[in-house]
Formats: C-alpha cells, sequence, structure tokens
C-alpha cells in the first residue's frame, strides 16, 4: 500500500475546511472526542485489518518512543 | 535604484468657467483599476473622463504579483509586452516548514502560451504604463488628477459628480458612473452600502528592501518562498518575493495584539530583515503593517453607479486575488458597457457583469479566506491539525497539497451563467480562452489570444464550415486556405490539443467562450451572439 497517493486533491481544500468546520466552537476536549470518534467511523469505513494496521505504524512512527 | 516618482501634471478643468457637456462616463479613481477600464473603453471608441485626487502613482510597491489571465488582459489593452519585459518571472514556488522544505511548485509545466503563470512588477509601474497607454487616446482619455470627487446624484438617467480642484469646486454629469476608488471607497460611502465580511485580527508587516545579492541562497533564479513557522520568526508564517530593480518583498505575520505603528519603525524592522537575509547589505525602500479582511457588496451595480476592483470586494492579499480579481472585473464590464453605450445591447447587460465578477469575487474570497485560516489557526484543535499536516508534508504528497500558503488565482469560469449557450466541447462554454502558438499564411508568428481577443469571434479548428454572420469576426485554424478570411495554423499542435478538432468556438470580446459548434448554421450562430448580448434579458424583462 501507498499511503503517497493523493485522493484528496482537487478537493482538498474542501476537506479541510469542512473538517476545521466539524470543530468548530468545541471546547477542547470535545474536540478530541470528536477525533476519536472520527477515526473509528473512517476504520469501519476502510474496513481492511491489514491496511489499518500499516496506516496506524506510519502514524505512531512520528512519535519519538 | 528606488523608483522616480514624477508628479502629472494638474490642469485646470473646463467645467470651472462653463458648464461641460455631459459626459458619457466617469471613471472615479485612476489607480490600475480605473486606468484600465478607460483604455478598455477608449479601444472601443468610448470616451471617458478619468477624476483622481492624487497627482502620482502607488506609493510603496502595493499590488505585486500578476497573473497569467491579467497579463492577457494587459495584452489587448496594449501593455501585456512591457510588462512582461520589465517583471520578473518566477516559476517555482517553494513552501518550508522551519528551515526544511517541503514542497515546491513549478506554475507553468505548459509549453505554447504566450505568457507565463505570473510576473512580480510594482504596482508603480504598472499604473505607469497604463497611464503612458492612457495618453495614446488624447480624444477620448480626459486624464484629470487633483480632481477630488466629494459627491455624486444618481438621476436615473445620468448621475452628477461634484469635483474639488486646486482651483474651486465644479460639476459634471455622466451616464454611467464607475466607482475605481479602491478598498476605501468614498462612494461607496457616500451612498451607505454595507461593507461588512470576516475580518482577520492577525497583522501583517510589509516590506520592500533592496539589495544586490539575491536572498534566494545561492541561487538566482526567482521565486516565491513560504515559510511556516521560520527558524527567524518562530510560530508565524513569512514570505519572500522578488521584484524587478533589486527589490525584495517580504512579508511576517505579527502578533494579533501587535501595536503596528511600533512594529514600522525602521529600528524595528531593520532586525527583522537581517534575521531572513543575513548579513548581506541592503536598504529599507517601504514598509506598511496591515491587518486584512474578505467583503464585498451585495451588489455591484446600483442603476448608473457601477463598482469595479476593491471598492467591491476586498480579499487577503495570499493568492494575487486582489489586483488580478480587479483587472477580470474590467474585462468583464468594458465590453458590456460598450455595448450599451452604442445601443448595440440592452442595459440589462450590465446587471450580468454583476453576476458574473460577484460569482468571481465569491470564488477569490473563499480561497483567500481558507489560505489565511490555514496560516493562522484559530484554536488549539486548528494549531494541531495545522502541526500535523506539516509534519506528514514532509513525506506525503497528499499532506503537501493540504499546505495552503495561497492558492494562486486562476481564471475564473463563467459556466453555466446567462449569456453562455451550454455545449460540450474541450474547453466549454465560460471558460476564457487558453492560449496557442500560431503561424499565418504568410509563415509570421502569433498567438491565439492577439488574433481573438477584443470582439466576437468565431474560430473554426480543423475541417469546419463557419458561415458569415453580421458584425461577426472569422477566424480559421488549420483549415483549407480558401476561404476569405484569416486563416493560420497550430505550432506542435498546442492549440487542436486544447480546442480540439472539427469544431468552432463562439469568444466573447472578453476572450471567454460563448458558444461552441461541431456544425454551425447562421441561425445558431446568431442566437449565441445575441444571447451573450443579453437579448435573453431583453426578453425575460418584457414576459
Amino acid at each position: 500500500m501507498n499511503y503517497s497517493d493523493d485522493k484528496l486533491s482537487p478537493k482538498q481544500d474542501d476537506f479541510y475546511n469542512a473538517l476545521m468546520d466539524a470543530h468548530s466552537g468545541l471546547p477542547e476536549a470535545e474536540s478530541h472526542a470528536l477525533n476519536a470518534r472520527l477515526v473509528l467511523l473512517m476504520a469501519n469505513q476502510i474496513g481492511d485489518l491489514e491496511t489499518l494496521k500499516q496506516l496506524l505504524a506510519a502514524a505512531r512512527d512520528y512519535v519519538n518512543d | 535604484m528606488g523608483y522616480d516618482y514624477k508628479p502629472f501634471a494638474y490642469v485646470a478643468p473646463p467645467g470651472l468657467t462653463a458648464p461641460e457637456p455631459r459626459h458619457r462616463v466617469a471613471i472615479v479613481g485612476a489607480g490600475p483599476i480605473g486606468l484600465a477600464m478607460a483604455i478598455d473603453l477608449a479601444q472601443q471608441g468610448i470616451p471617458s473622463v478619468v477624476l483622481d485626487d492624487n497627482n502620482v502613482v502607488s506609493v510603496g510597491s502595493r499590488a505585486i504579483c500578476w497573473s497569467k489571465r491579467t497579463l492577457e488582459i494587459f495584452d489587448r489593452l496594449g501593455v501585456g509586452e512591457r510588462m512582461l519585459e520589465k517583471g520578473v518571472t518566477w516559476k517555482v514556488g517553494r513552501n518550508f516548514h522551519g528551515a526544511e522544505e517541503v514542497y515546491s511548485f513549478d506554475l507553468l509545466p505548459e509549453a505554447g502560451h504566450k505568457y507565463p503563470a505570473f510576473i512580480n512588477l510594482q504596482q508603480y509601474y504598472v499604473e505607469e504604463y497604463l497611464v503612458d497607454r492612457a495618453r495614446a487616446f488624447p480624444d477620448l482619455i480626459d486624464l484629470r488628477f487633483k480632481n477630488k470627487v466629494t459627491g455624486h446624484r444618481d438621476n436615473g438617467e445620468f448621475v452628477v459628480l461634484t469635483i474639488e480642484t486646486p482651483d474651486g469646486d465644479y460639476s459634471i454629469e455622466a451616464e454611467y458612473y464607475i466607482a475605481c476608488d479602491g478598498a476605501g471607497s468614498p462612494t461607496r460611502t457616500r451612498m451607505g452600502l454595507d461593507f461588512t465580511g470576516q475580518t482577520f485580527q492577525e497583522q501583517f508587516l510589509i516590506a520592500d528592501i533592496e539589495m544586490q545579492d539575491s536572498p534566494f541562497g545561492d541561487s538566482d533564479v526567482p521565486e516565491r518562498w513560504f515559510w511556516f513557522d521560520p527558524p527567524f520568526h518562530p510560530g508565524k508564517s513569512a514570505l519572500l518575493h522578488m521584484q524587478p530593480d533589486n527589490i525584495y518583498r517580504i512579508d511576517l505575520q505579527l502578533d494579533v495584539d501587535a501595536d503596528g505603528k511600533a512594529e514600522a519603525a525602521e529600528e524595528k524592522v531593520i532586525p527583522r530583515i537581517k534575521a531572513i537575509v543575513g548579513e548581506k547589505p541592503f536598504k529599507l525602500d517601504w514598509v506598511s503593517v496591515y491587518k486584512f479582511r474578505c467583503i464585498k457588496l451585495d451588489r455591484f451595480v446600483h442603476n448608473r453607479v457601477i463598482f469595479v476592483g476593491d471598492s467591491a470586494h476586498v480579499v487577503s492579499p495570499f493568492g494575487a486575488r486582489g489586483g488580478n480579481g480587479g483587472i477580470q472585473d474590467v474585462d468583464n464590464l468594458g465590453w458590456k458597457l460598450a455595448a450599451v453605450l452604442k445601443g448595440k445591447a440592452p442595459e440589462a447587460l450590465i446587471e450580468t457583469y454583476h453576476e458574473e465578477r460577484s460569482h468571481g469575487s465569491a470564488e477569490n474570497i473563499l480561497n483567500s479566506s481558507r489560505a489565511t485560516n490555514f496560516m493562522t489557526p484559530k484554536t488549539p484543535v486548528e494549531a494541531l491539525f495545522r502541526a500535523e499536516t506539516l509534519r506528514l508534508a514532509h513525506k506525503y504528497s497528499f499532506a503537501r497539497r493540504l499546505l495552503n500558503s495561497g492558492r494562486l488565482s486562476q481564471p475564473c469560469s463563467l459556466e453555466g451563467m446567462a449569456l453562455q449557450t451550454p455545449g460540450i466541447a474541450p474547453l466549454e462554454p465560460g471558460f476564457a480562452m487558453l492560449d496557442a502558438p500560431l503561424r499565418s499564411a504568410a509563415g509570421g508568428e502569433t498567438w491565439l489570444l492577439s488574433e481573438v481577443q477584443g470582439q466576437f469571434t468565431l474560430v473554426g479548428f480543423g475541417e469546419v464550415q463557419m458561415p458569415v454572420v453580421d458584425g461577426l469576426r472569422r477566424i480559421g485554424i488549420n483549415q483549407l486556405e480558401t476561404a476569405d478570411f484569416p486563416h493560420f495554423t497550430t505550432v506542435d499542435g498546442h492549440g487542436t490539443r486544447r480546442y480540439g478538432s472539427e469544431r468552432a468556438y463562439l469568444f466573447r470580446p472578453d476572450g471567454h467562450v460563448c458558444a461552441t459548434f461541431v456544425a454551425p448554421t447562421v441561425h445558431d450562430v446568431q442566437a449565441a451572439m445575441a444571447r451573450a448580448l443579453g437579448a435573453q434579458l431583453r426578453q425575460e424583462i418584457a414576459a
């Protein structure tokens, strides 16, 4: 799997704006809760466990353990 | 060398001693928009009087970034080549996060265009060239400096203007009043028109410096550099641009609560610039601090008063949409106003200027608001998403595309609007024309945009029969040379690639496609041209 494939453009600004709008006006804790729900919903939409594990590793890769 | 400001002469206007005959058009403001408007009308034989309270060109570089579409419009107005020659052509934009480059883009990967994606040219040069060009129409353009419009009244069929000069006040009448008096438009204020929108709290410091060495590292190529969170200005954004005469433009985001006046002081600015360019010697040329707003008027047309450029809409400066948007306004209004004044189109055609350009300006506002929001996160969560997007961007191309330091202005499409006849083609009705290199039958080289813009033109690509229609110019591309109209062949196939073959396109005078045909008949072409001139609008009003 190649995460470098850009699947968002040319609508990337619409997406980013919609994401910010979803958080608009929320206290920080509520925003984190929204992010958690969003991750779970997106995970279900992706559905494939192997893909999800690779995405988790890619995101985790940025953390200095 | 800094710019040499030469004041324009004030001449006592005739209206001070005797009433002037009613003018066809009064243009208020002699900035790039007002001057371009006067030239556009003059090229169509319509006289105008241009009134400006000042007598010098723009102080400071102000609008510097002129897009390809703007240059193509300036080409039609007779100043495009001069601007291209003087301007700095930049092709590469680089985005940095901290000290590291995360993303660069090439602006014009495609060959076969007369004009590049962008040039940088100080507004004072643009105004100087436009004034020179306006002076080529001494019988049609009446330029009046130090003539400050202090009042106006719309009488329904004409507008009465009150004007203040060093020699006293006078008044004139004009059939149309074009307000090109800028973001702080006194015309708009006098009319009490609501002009509220999104105001951004962030302030930006803008500075022009003159230096012999290039600040672009070892590269001598002019580029556009944008930093998110640069090492020399932590937590904020910065932008660096090159202009002619070894002038460089620096934009620095300031704190929300920064004291603008104090920030613009030389002793405060110099260390900030040294942090960017190091110890290379430079001279400070111009400094300004600004906050910005994204606003547009609800209506650009108020009977005989028409708002054009910043008086109608203002946007944040990132993305080159201010001056460029205004020049597209002029391009859209010029031929319509001329057609109405010549009695070739109903007055309702002018209302379509509002419809088409209000749409364009809404698009500009949307894009520049989004860029500004990305550059200046408002909440911890926005800041968090921005920071992680930047981190991902080092590695992932999708995240690079999400970085928004200004989506640079593209010509606006008028697809689906009233004047266009719907149709399907490689370049669909509503789009601004795409340029292409051409060769004439005699072997001379030219460009499609130079041949087409300025009047209604039917262009046939490949084998397509084009009927004779009154008042319509015809041009053939890659056709048999037996016809009695100008004929060209495409160079390197650019024209055919952009427009297809075996079809004809009807272009409006502003170069937008308004209809396409596979087998055009006299009736179909006439109907499309009448529609572009507002015939349908007249019917709708009658019905």
